[in-house]
């Protein structure tokens, strides 16, 4: 939860740690190009992708629409695979039964592979708090761990440090300085878990997909630590949004095929694994017992929210993060919450339902579409955006000054009359500041844009002023138009009048 | 057949020789614009803010002012890509509801109109110059206009065309955000100047006046001597020249 990144109280603020960083800046320009390349080469490769997102999207939409039918499904499946199901309404609750599982069975350590959901029920201190040392195995984990950070992005934790800083962070772990190289400090991080892995009595691993139809769970990891964790340790705790689940594995063959070209523009991950159930008999390895925590925690108040309940279709690919040049520039700590980016900044205030607190965070987005354009189960995150703004000035909220200045807005922009007239004291103002053409002075509302660019001038004469001479000539002058222009014109405005044609949305 | 001109507050407050270079270039073509004065905004800034009772309001007078229009054409994909939130933000109001879709159906961004309505490509046009293009999110992304403008450009004669790095990437202008996130902002804006001064192009062209304003700015901030012009300008510029 520390950090220089994550301090500060608005996002402005944190950003602006963010925008002084130039280390922070590189390395995750670096990464996220480098995770966007990726994808955008996969999908292309892929050839039928837009096809794909839609048939990804149908599947998400069908199972939340249905998520009371597929989550019993799934529990009774599992039980009868021999799982303990358990259902955690809040954060506070899963954790409740975490800690219990863990001093049942008088754990010391528990090995952790990646996992978001532990991350947002903080976890780790809760297990700390018990004299349970919990250990994140993923590389990026391990790293976020020992600088005792949060993850700033859902993909890759750790994605905001650069090699020399991770190998300084791992020198001091070593007790000897490790050289900057990735193999050095990989291997030194694989030797180091080795141990822990074997002497761990709990492993705990997220869940990225749960399949109804058999009660299974499916990880879908690089490193094979996911399947270190869930094969060594006696006992294994997995915890899963509620919303994870798909009803089959027909229908994770689609998501196999979206998510890991997502998210690193990889076919498959290195390791994908499913689990059903505990050990059995004839198996050579896996866990003796076996939990699944099903945690809702603000998940289920998006259901029947006709704006909010698609928030629920994420598979957290984080194909979102890379492609927002917000994100770009300011990291994923700037956004406060467990989750960052476009979906950090949705799901946040989302699962909190506290609009008022969160609502800097939506505010942090230009609104340009590139999250729902890289979304492969097409979530319309930069409508839900606005949602969130509307939702908070609703509950009286907004801000006071813009509450005012929008008031304005409304006034002089709802008659033409009017509208004329403020620009016409706009131009007589203005005369005290323009030089030039263009105005520099750092005043007022102007103080921050100009800090960055040259403010343009109100011309001599608006467009409506100047539309009567411009007919004029443009009447002498005007062409007669070809006939296929305009039979093609005639055609189109019939056809919309006969709602046949016209044009959606893009 | 009505064609009339959405001009958008910003272009006729800022930047009136973008409505005009569009109205001369139609006319080419036997399109006569007509300007119903009535229009203000489309309301996006209270839109995206939050303000939607203030956005209806603003709203309304595009409704009311193209109401008898068979098309309507605009220099801004972000302004029409708000036409198309219109069914969303009257969603509850039976009078407006169908006005609101009415309009969307006949809304078109200006080269959406020039290659897909009249079906022109080549506008005969001589512009011997290197180039570069900001492809704006809105109309890209909502609208989904993105071979139009690169069609038309094709067949300008003369014109020399670099691709922008990053170009699918927000200039930081967001409305709003601009002044509400000024250093993100700023930030996103210098990286989107940074790029197009890379290409080392004459000039930069774009669809939308907001997005150009604000890479213009910087460009301009910095002393850059690049030259910011809307497409349609440059069409007519092109023509008039050629």
């Amino acid at each position: 939860m520390s950090g220089a990144a994550t301090a500060g109280s608005s996002v402005k603020e944190r950003a602006k740690l963010a925008l002084n960083d130039e280390f922070l800046r590189k390395a995750v320009k670096f990464t996220t190009e480098r995770l966007r390349n990726g994808k955008k080469a996969a999908s292309e490769q892929h050839g039928h992708w837009d096809e794909w997102r839609e048939r990804g999207r149908q599947i998400r939409l069908h199972t939340i629409a249905h998520l009371d039918y597929y989550l019993n499904l799934f529990a009774d499946n599992a039980r009868k695979n021999g799982v303990h199901i358990h259902f955690a309404d809040t954060g506070a609750e899963a954790v409740k039964i975490a800690l219990e599982i863990a001093r049942r069975v008088q754990a010391k350590t528990v090995v952790k592979s990646k996992s978001m959901v532990t991350e947002e029920l903080h976890l780790n201190h809760a297990l700390d708090s018990i004299g349970v040392e919990a250990i994140e195995t993923d590389l990026g984990e391990y790293i976020i761990q020992l600088a005792g950070e949060m993850p700033s992005h859902i993909v890759i934790p750790a994605i905001h440090k650069n090699r020399y800083q991770i190998a300084e962070l791992l020198s001091a772990d070593a007790g000897e300085t490790l050289s900057p190289d990735t193999t050095v400090l990989a291997g030194y991080v694989r030797k180091k878990l080795r141990e822990k892995f074997l002497e761990a009595d709990i492993g705990m691993t997220g869940c990225n997909f749960a399949i109804a139809e058999t009660g299974s769970m499916v990880l879908f990891e690089n490193e094979g630590n996911a399947r270190m964790v869930s094969t060594l340790p006696k006992t294994q705790i997995t915890l899963m949004g509620m919303e994870r689940i798909v009803p089959s594995w027909a229908d994770l063959e689609v998501m196999a095929t979206l998510l890991p070209r997502s998210a690193t523009g990889q076919k498959l991950t290195v390791y994908l694994s499913g689990i059903t159930g505990p050990r059995r008999e004839t198996d050579a390895d896996g866990p003796e017992e076996m939990h699944i925590i099903i945690v809702d925690n603000g998940r289920s108040l998006q259901l029947g929210d006709p704006e909010f309940q698609e928030l629920l279709n994420c598979i957290r690919c984080g194909a979102c993060l890379n492609a927002c040049p917000v994100y770009r520039h300011i990291g994923g700590h700037a956004y406060g919450g467990t989750y960052s980016g476009p979906i950090g900044a949705v799901l946040t205030p989302a699962l909190k339902k506290n609009v008022a607190e969160w609502d800097d965070i939506a505010n942090a987005s230009s609104l340009c579409g590139a999250c729902y354009e890289a979304c492969p189960v097409k979530i319309p995150l930069h409508e839900m955006l606005i949602y969130l703004r509307r939702r908070k000035v609703e509950a009286g909220r907004g801000n006071a000054l813009e509450s005012a200045g929008m008031k304005g807005f409304a006034a002089v922009m709802g008659n033409a009359k009017r509208y004329k007239a403020a620009l016409k004291l706009g131009r007589i103002g203005q005369k005290l500041v323009v030089r030039d053409g263009g105005i520099r002075a750092k005043l007022g509302p102007l103080k921050g844009w100009n800090t960055y660019r040259v403010a343009p001038s109100l011309a001599k004469e608006t467009f409506r002023e100047r539309w009567d001479t411009l007919e004029q000539e443009i009447r002498a002058g005007l062409r007669e138009m070809d006939p296929d222009m305009k039979e093609r014109m005639e055609r189109l405005a019939r056809e919309r009048a006969e709602g046949k044609g016209g044009h959606g949305h893009g | 057949m009505k064609v009339s001109m959405m001009i958008t507050c910003l272009s006729d407050a800022l930047y009136p020789r973008v409505g005009e270079a569009m109205v001369r270039l139609l006319a080419r073509y036997g399109v006569r614009l007509a300007f119903p004065q009535t229009q203000t905004c489309c309301g996006q800034p209270a839109f995206n803010s939050g303000y939607w009772e203030e956005a209806r309001t603003s709203a309304k007078t595009i409704l009311e002012a193209f109401e008898d229009s068979d098309f309507v054409i605009s220099p801004s994909g972000s302004c029409t890509g708000m036409i198309h939130h219109y069914p969303k933000l009257f969603e509850n109001d039976p009078v407006w509801l169908p006005k609101a879709q009415a309009l969307q159906r006949k809304s078109y961004e200006f080269t959406q109109f020039l290659v897909q309505v009249l079906g022109v490509k080549d506008v005969g046009a001589v512009f011997p110059h290197k180039v570069t293009y900001h492809p704006s999110c809105h109309g890209s992304r909502l609208l989904g206009v993105k071979d139009e403008p690169m069609e038309l450009m094709r067949h300008i004669k003369g014109l020399e065309f670099v691709p922008l790095p990053f170009a699918e990437d927000c200039c930081g202008f967001g409305g709003t955000f601009a002044v509400k996130m000024p250093d993100i902002s700023g930030a996103m804006v210098t990286e989107k100047g940074d790029h197009v001064v890379e290409t080392e192009a004459e000039v930069l062209v774009g669809l939308d006046m907001a997005c150009l304003m604000n890479i213009a700015g910087n460009l301009r901030y910095r002393g850059e001597k690049v030259r910011v012009m809307h497409l349609a300008e440059l069409l007519e510029e092109g023509v008039k020249g050629a």
